[in-house]
């Protein structure tokens, strides 16, 4: 399913030495796209590597892309979460900020780059419209000792891309309930769990990255 | 980290947390157990990919203003906002519990509810209640049946009821059909996190007289 190019992608910039420059291929999916499907999943990897370009060099030609991809869809997930346009452009600019400051603790073999940016407008949603607290589990730490491999990575990504593909196979009532249920528009009495979607494999690949970094602790 | 945990959360509780539309009370409690199970956590982190699909399938997706990168470069300039101190590692209460708590074991303002059980009631919002419970080595928590959920977590000792026995990490979920005393086991004294959604209902009279000072 996934081509040598999905994988060369997400490989070529992994080098852990130096700067990233731009590079002319990722020009290819911002145009039109002949094949949207694969062009988003290649688009999707390379995000991890914009992260560490933040992380790395605070680069701000990297944030100014992820921007550019991310904080529109934020901002369209909080207004469909019941926030109005004013309050939900604000968020999306601190969504955003969050993501710069944070990127360090982003861990790749865990979450695509969409997973994460979805948790902070998640708690973001919870802090300003619920007005709530929002209790996170217990930070795993992780430094350079844990710093994932890159095949781990790109499964990763690859198993994600999987689950999205699975998402918008399911039939449209299904999928729509599941959006609902992210947007908090069901009560947790009206979740079930029955989602339909091939969770399986994502959930052991993570569970695989979280011995590592206990591993890594002890 | 526990790896002994037995009795672990439903995906329904799961993916409402992912989706961020549980109580408060009841965020604690995921937040709680993930802390000490990797296993829940795992899986709570898938039900977080199924969040960043939802949000990559954001066609539609709403315009940002003009401005907005050069603000958000603003906010960034700002400086990040300055992270929580970490806390000391406690055996007993995992961070998310610490941060309500105000500290570790010995900073929970227990209140007696007689029988030597005593409780802390954690500031939470919304419709569910979150409190600690002590119940003394040998003893039992009175006889109660739900109007809800109630989420019962072991974090020190154990204790057994007609269900199961319950360790420090496992999760006891009753609902309207269960009705049980639990009796915590006669090596140590017990310490719980328990959350419900609904008031309990005892099924003897005298804890149901001091119900309305017990807030459960």
């Amino acid at each position: 399913m996934f081509t040598e190019t999905d994988i060369a992608t997400l490989d070529a910039p992994s080098a852990e030495t130096g700067p990233v420059p731009l590079r002319p291929a990722q020009k290819r999916f911002r145009g039109k796209a002949v094949n949207e499907s694969k062009n988003s999943r290649n688009a999707r990897s390379e995000w991890v590597v914009h992260i560490r370009r933040i992380r790395d060099n605070k680069d701000q030609a990297a944030f100014a892309d992820l921007f550019r991809h991310f904080a529109p869809r934020v901002k369209a997930f909080l207004i469909k979460s019941g926030s109005d346009a004013t309050t939900a452009e604000e968020c999306a600019q601190e969504v955003m900020a969050t993501l710069w400051h944070k990127a360090h603790l982003f861990d790749p073999s865990r979450a695509t780059v969409a997973t994460w940016v979805f948790t902070i407008a998640r708690n973001k949603r919870i802090d300003v419209i619920r007005k709530q607290r929002r209790p996170e589990p217990e930070d795993l730490g992780w430094g350079p000792e844990a710093e994932p491999e890159q095949d781990d990575i790109l499964v990763l990504q690859q198993e994600t891309a999987q689950l999205r593909t699975a998402l918008t196979a399911l039939p449209e009532a299904q999928r729509q309930l599941i959006e609902k249920a992210y947007f908090g528009d069901l009560s947790h009495r009206e979740i079930a769990s029955q989602t339909g979607l091939p969770l399986g494999t994502i959930k052991s690949r993570i569970r695989l990255a979280l011995d590592r970094l206990r591993h890594a602790m002890n | 980290m526990s790896k002994d945990i037995k009795h672990h959360l439903t995906d329904d509780l799961l993916m409402a947390y992912a989706a961020g539309s549980l109580p408060e009370a009841f965020d604690l409690m995921v937040a709680t157990h993930l802390s000490l199970c990797d296993h829940c956590r795992a899986r709570a982190e898938s039900f977080d990919a199924v969040g960043g699909c939802v949000l990559e399938e954001q066609a539609a997706a709403s315009q940002m203003s003009e401005d907005s990168l050069a603000a958000t470069m603003a906010l960034i300039a700002q400086g990040a906002p300055t992270p929580k101190p970490a806390r000391p590692h406690c055996s007993v209460l995992p961070t998310p519990l610490q941060d309500y708590v105000g500290g570790d074991v010995n900073a929970i303002r227990w209140k007696s509810v007689g029988m030597g059980v005593k409780q802390a009631i954690l500031p939470t919002m919304g419709d569910a209640t979150a409190r600690l419970l002590f119940i003394p080595a040998g003893a039992a928590v009175p006889d109660h049946g739900h109007n809800g959920i109630e989420l019962t977590m072991v974090l020190q000792g154990a204790f057994s009821d007609e269900v199961d026995h319950f360790a420090r990490g496992d999760v006891e979920i009753a609902d309207e059909t269960l009705e049980h005393t639990p009796i915590a086991d006669i090596s140590g004294d017990c310490i719980c996190l328990a959350v419900t959604d609904a008031p309990l209902k005892f099924t003897k009279l005298i804890p149901r007289l001091f119900q309305p000072f017990l807030r459960i």
